[in-house]
């Protein structure tokens, strides 16, 4: 592992976002319109629920929006890191570059920290000043579960990247609608009892299901639920192997199709 | 003299189609061959090839005796490349571009290339714009610059002047021989310009319809073919059969 070609990669991306005022408000500016709208929809669905309910609904819908948004994120830089050399028609200076691919993959999942973690600090002290959403309320669950968000999204982003080296340029736009094919069946915002009970059987291989169904529990018993990070952790591990292995595939059959020089000519 | 490349029954098939068939060469240190033909003859191919972006069907390409494919990293980095097909981000300036090209390659020293190469190239003037913003002639400086990061040992070179104009094309090929020279590495270089082409070459390959039909200095191939002009040589071998040129 050479450590200035991951450090050219990350420095690559983050000169483009420390610059652009659009990159900047795809970082910042979407969350926070978003962090309005589920604020309003939640005061109001508290306002619903009987005053016995006995759930704190701030805390449950709003962590539940600021985590998947991390999700998204995660995904999103991971994948825009790669199309940023896609749209620039920078793909074959990077590939005929002496960069192993376990470097690329390292440089965009520094890429997609930095983001992350400037988006979240960001983003807990506002929900905080405006809903009083006390995001440090999971307690020790914070950890696992953040992790297990960050990893899961760069392994979309290791499969989006390998369908638009596949199918081209014109695939790009998978990086921005990958991760809302699985909200409806990630128990975001509702418990996975709501499910059909095929579905729940379904849903039991996303690692997404047991990370946000920890989250409720730990919100909701004060416990750390240790059969949800167990799951949502081994099952990442497993998609995180699948991932870098289509990944790896995609490019392989790239090289041997010649899909990359397609990648500067779509 | 030492060979940097060994290209040896190097051939690349897609689905029922030929793009390089069999092809061998060397270059050895020092040399610059140019790899002519027809539009489709299987250069850009070849020159993929070389860089890793397309895998051969048959055949081994080494560098300084080392297969490309089992030591991919170490070769690419003594290896570095310019096409009019690739360029460098839009949205980076040159300066950026050159640091992070830098930092790929893993040029420990990058600070210092940079501020060489922005000067060599004339191009410090221009820090502060954007790559997108620079004309095709400084696009392509730049591009030509970028090759240069990593001090190559071999160059492989694709229509490197292509954006020029005469008097610009002349300056840069001139730079590119001497910065060769200084290396002691190898050049491939590819072009229409048969001007340049007889210019720069030691060595000239011709390929039509993915195989070699003619390998050999610019004045015995002129002999051999009984041409005044590397044009009317290029044209004769474009327009005839491949079994007349073997």
């Amino acid at each position: 592992m050479n450590s200035l070609h991951v450090l050219g990669i990350f420095y690559r991306n983050i000169i483009l976002i420390r610059r652009s005022v659009p990159k900047l408000f795809a970082l910042f500016g979407f969350i926070t319109v978003e962090l309005f709208l589920w604020g309003f929809i939640t005061l109001w669905v508290q306002t619903l629920a009987p005053g016995d309910a006995g759930y704190d609904f701030i805390l449950l819908i709003l962590s539940a929006f600021i985590f998947w948004s991390m999700f998204e994120l995660s995904q999103r830089s991971f994948s825009v890191s790669f199309l940023e050399e896609v749209w620039s028609r920078n793909v074959i200076n990077l590939f005929a570059s002496p960069v192993k691919m376990s470097e690329l993959v390292l440089g965009f999942v520094l890429v997609g920290v930095a983001q992350n973690l400037l988006a979240f600090f960001y983003i807990t002290p506002l929900a905080y000043l405006l809903y009083a959403l006390n995001i440090w309320n999971l307690g020790l669950y914070i950890i696992p579960f953040f992790m297990n968000v960050l990893v899961f999204g760069w392994v979309l982003g290791m499969v989006t990247i390998g369908l638009v080296v596949r199918f081209g340029p014109s695939a790009d736009i998978l990086a921005f609608f990958i991760p809302f094919l699985l909200l409806p069946f990630s128990a975001v915002f509702y418990p996975i009892s709501i499910f059909p009970p095929l579905l729940q059987k379904f849903t039991f291989v996303l690692p997404t299901r047991h990370m946000f169904e920890g989250m409720r529990t730990a919100i909701i018993e004060g416990v750390i639920p240790l059969d949800s990070v167990f799951w949502a952790s081994t099952l990442n591990l497993i998609c995180a192997l699948l991932g870098f292995l289509f990944f790896y595939w995609m490019l392989r059959l790239a090289r041997i199709k010649g899909y990359l020089s397609r990648l500067v000519q779509d | 003299m030492t060979a940097i490349l060994r290209v040896r029954n190097l051939t690349k098939l897609y689905n029922n189609f030929t793009a390089v068939n069999g092809i061998s060469f060397e270059i050895r240190e020092g040399e610059v061959v140019s790899l002519l033909g027809p539009n489709g003859a299987g250069k850009t191919t070849t020159i993929q090839m070389l860089l890793t972006l397309i895998a051969p069907t048959k055949g081994d390409i080494e560098i300084f005796g080392k297969n490309l494919e089992d030591h991919r990293e170490e070769l690419l980095s003594i290896t570095n490349f310019t096409a009019p097909y690739s360029l460098l981000p839009y949205n980076l300036t040159p300066k950026e571009g050159l640091t992070v090209f830098s930092l790929l390659y893993g040029v420990r020293d990058y600070k210092e290339k940079v501020k060489f190469l922005l000067d060599e190239f004339d191009l410090a003037g221009l820090v502060n714009k954007k790559i997108g913003q620079l004309s095709s002639g400084e696009q392509m400086r730049l591009g030509i610059a970028k090759a240069f990061v990593n001090n190559p040992k071999l160059l492989l070179l694709d229509e490197p002047t292509a954006s020029a104009d005469p008097s610009i094309a002349r300056e840069l090929r001139a730079k590119i021989l001497r910065l060769m020279q200084e290396s002691g590495g190898a050049v491939l270089w590819t072009s229409h310009n048969m001007r340049e082409i007889e210019t720069v070459s030691d060595r000239i390959i011709f390929l039509s319809r993915g195989q070699i039909v003619a390998d050999d200095t610019p004045q015995n191939l002129k002999k051999r073919f009984g041409q005044e002009d590397l044009e009317e040589i290029f044209i004769t071998i474009a327009r005839e059969p491949l079994s007349k040129s073997l």
